[in-house]
């Protein structure tokens, strides 16, 4: 075989993802791409991403035809340098796909984690719970109106070598509506519930959003609970919040509405679909969820701003490293402004306010990295 | 959340709302099926098919309540119940039943606000199963959803997959007006990801279960699935449909019907009712009144012939739509060539 030739295969974005649809092709055949760059667009039942090219070189095949739906780890494209025959080409592809199928054959009972719901201090919490390793855990908190499907191409790829235990906030996703006062102070609490039921003394808290401010307040409250601070677009830092998307999203009670307050997540417009709209709706639905957003939105952007002002914690607060999309419609990235000298601060461009969902590979990668110092 | 068929999605919503107000009740005839039989064994069926199952054994006889094999009594007494205070729901098991009590329905649960100046208010739920495909004939096989979307002051709802049955029929529950809940016979087994907690779905509010550029599918309760399948079939042939669940016949969500097919230009209606006087006819003059400019092809419905269901299953399955007649009348729509006037 030869070794110049990369397979391009299909993504897995998540845990239950089991196939795929390629989109769209972004790259022609005989065209020279670069590690990194985007290949093809990957529909899933919850969103389209780009696939980035795992290496460089020439992508020599379009395996995979547009609208084409295939498994997990299928074969969609061939990537080689020019110098590589058209017949080697087609060898590996044979050779490939034959070993594919066999192989799906064995895999066919992998049936993927669960989240399951368990009683955190008596309150119904929706938690998944994957990975080993040494080190301190990684705890995944969400943001206003999100659930553990906002870590969807983060969860796995951390959890390498690591605990990761993401989880639904009170209000949220599977887990009880009752939010309490629906405060930071409140959910900071159930953190802390979480972290005792769980066992866990000390945990790295990944937090994107109003999670953000959850986890300052965290380490306000706890901070020996807390081992470092990962923060994506998070609450806490300035004033600014975008009440249309705050208001849309609570008020929207059908698809058509739904889309417009949601295309405010990311830069990327097309990446919110019919299915990533209907998921919510299905949330909104359950008995409590409105009321709960209602509540949470009236402890947290009195007057159409931030009620807390979590700056203040940075002084003090353990490792912490900062994400934030350049183009955020939601929190807006000056908010990272004039922070401590020992923050990382990361800026990405054409990124909205779901880094972990639009460069996701990038942003698993700068957590990765910094949990490792 | 798991996997739960239409009919658990049923009972758990008749369970969930049950334990949540007092005041909703059941009746109908073997709702705590094999009761009061020989056998000592209570509640053995749950229904006829089991979709009451557990409900008599939690709530007891005074909240599950088997009656006697009179539609005229124990529906308009389901009504006048509703009309003091319960919140009844009677299952008239096979539809076709409602000849024996259309009286109750049409005449008073259905006016009842109306005629008392507005100082009614009547949360009755009536369930009943419907439609072909079971082998059960003329007399327990209709689709008569128009028959009751005829009748104002009723809401009609057909529910088309197990997440829609449950959230729809706690909303129904939740009413306060007289709810019509047609469940298609042929799903009770099939089965989705539902939720464990309640949830409501509104009424008048359709569900697009696939957006297409090409043509617009209408279709109720089990007909979405045949058009998903047809439309499935038809992607793949370079063809897109939007399929549109209206969810409930009465009220009818006019505007995403009309919105839908102001996009694509072209209205597949599948109905499973008879054809004279069903939704694909109301469906049909809607459209041509209100989104004639619009149509780049005449509206072809997918419907049965006029005449009652056969029993044979081959005549049974001549009869009713399915996913190949649905992909011919997508085609024959794509297809029509608009011949200009010499």
């Amino acid at each position: 075989m030869n070794a110049s030739i990369t397979p391009i295969t299909m993504p897995k974005f998540g845990l239950a993802m089991t196939e795929g649809k390629l989109a769209g092709w972004m790259v022609r055949p005989g065209a020279t791409v670069r590690a990194g760059d985007d290949l093809a667009d990957i529909e899933t039942s919850k969103i389209t991403n780009a696939y980035e090219s795992p290496a460089a070189g020439v992508l020599r095949r379009q395996v995979a035809q547009e609208g084409e739906t295939l498994a997990v780890g299928a074969l969609i494209g061939v990537l080689a340098d020019a110098d590589t025959s058209d017949a080697d080409i087609d060898a590996f592809i044979t050779q490939f796909n034959a070993e594919f199928s066999a192989g799906a054959a064995e895999e066919a009972d992998d049936i993927p984690p669960e989240p399951s719901v368990m009683d955190v201090k008596g309150r119904a919490l929706r938690v998944l719970d994957i990975g080993h390793g040494e080190g301190d855990p990684i705890v995944l908190i969400h943001g206003f109106g999100g659930d553990i499907g906002n870590w969807l191409f983060n969860h796995a790829a951390l959890a390498a070598g690591r605990r990761v235990i993401a989880f639904d906030l009170p209000g949220h996703g599977g887990s009880t509506k009752d939010v309490g006062p629906g405060s930071l102070e409140f959910f900071s609490s159930v953190v802390v519930d979480l972290l005792d039921t769980l066992g866990i003394e000390r945990a790295h808290l990944v937090a994107h959003s109003l999670g953000g401010a959850v986890a300052l307040t965290t380490v306000k409250n706890a901070p020996s609970r807390v081992a470092s601070l990962a923060l994506l677009a998070p609450a806490g830092l300035g004033p600014d919040i975008n009440m249309a998307f705050i208001d849309g999203f609570i008020t929207a009670d059908r698809q058509k509405t739904l889309i417009p307050a949601l295309s405010y997540l990311v830069h990327d417009k097309g990446l919110i679909g019919r299915k990533m709209a209907d998921d919510v709706l299905r949330y909104k639905r359950l008995d409590g969820a409105v009321d709960a957003l209602r509540q949470v939105a009236a402890a947290n952007f009195t007057n159409g701003r931030q009620t807390d002002n979590l700056r203040p914690v940075l002084e003090t607060a353990p490792p912490t490293l900062i994400i934030w999309g350049k183009d955020d419609e939601i929190l807006p990235s000056s908010h990272a402004a004039d922070l401590p000298d020992a923050i990382t601060v990361e800026i990405l461009p054409d990124t909205g306010h779901m880094p972990q969902m639009e460069r996701s590979e990038e942003v698993n990668t700068k957590i990765r990295a910094f949990l490792s110092h | 959340m798991s996997k739960k068929s239409y009919r658990q999605a049923i009972n758990e919503a008749l369970r969930l709302e049950m334990r949540r107000d007092p005041r909703v009740i059941i009746m109908g005839e073997d709702v705590a099926g094999g009761q009061g039989g020989s056998s000592g064994v209570v509640d053995a069926w749950g229904g006829v098919l089991g979709v009451t199952k557990g409900l008599y054994t939690e709530f007891g006889p005074e909240r599950v309540l088997d009656t006697p094999i009179t539609e005229a009594s124990y529906i308009g007494a389901a009504a006048g119940a509703a009309a003091t205070g319960l919140r009844p729901v009677a299952e008239l098991m096979f539809v076709d039943f409602v000849g024996c009590c259309l009286d109750q329905i049409m005449n008073q649960a259905a006016k009842f606000r109306y005629m008392f100046g507005g100082k009614a208010r009547t949360p009755l739920v009536i369930r009943a199963m419907f439609g072909a495909g079971f082998n059960a004939a003329a007399q327990h096989s209709q689709a008569l959803y128009p028959l009751f979307t005829h009748i104002p002051g009723l809401k009609v709802v057909v529910p088309s997959s197990p997440y829609e049955a449950k959230g729809l029929l706690i909303e129904a529950i939740r009413d306060d007006d007289p709810v019509i809940f047609l469940e298609h016979k042929v799903m009770y087994d099939d089965e989705e990801d539902v939720p464990d907690e309640s949830y409501t779905i509104p009424f008048g509010e359709a569900n697009l279960t696939r957006e297409g550029d090409d043509v617009t599918i209408v279709a109720f309760g089990r007909m979405v699935k045949l058009a998903n399948e047809a439309a499935d079939k038809l992607e793949r042939q370079g063809i897109s449909c939007t399929v549109i669940d209206p969810r409930t016949t009465s009220p009818l969500d006019r505007d995403t019907i009309l919105d839908c097919v102001a996009d694509t230009g072209r209205l597949v209606i599948v109905d499973e009712s008879s054809p004279r006087c069903n939704m694909a006819a109301d469906i049909s003059a809607l459209v041509a009144e209100e989104a004639f400019d619009a149509l780049k092809a005449p509206i072809r419905r997918v419907i049965p012939p006029h005449t009652p269901v056969p029993f044979a299953s081959v005549l049974e399955a001549l009869y009713l739509p399915d996913a190949a007649k649905i992909e011919a009348a997508v085609k024959a729509v794509m297809n029509h060539k608009v011949t200009e006037a010499a």
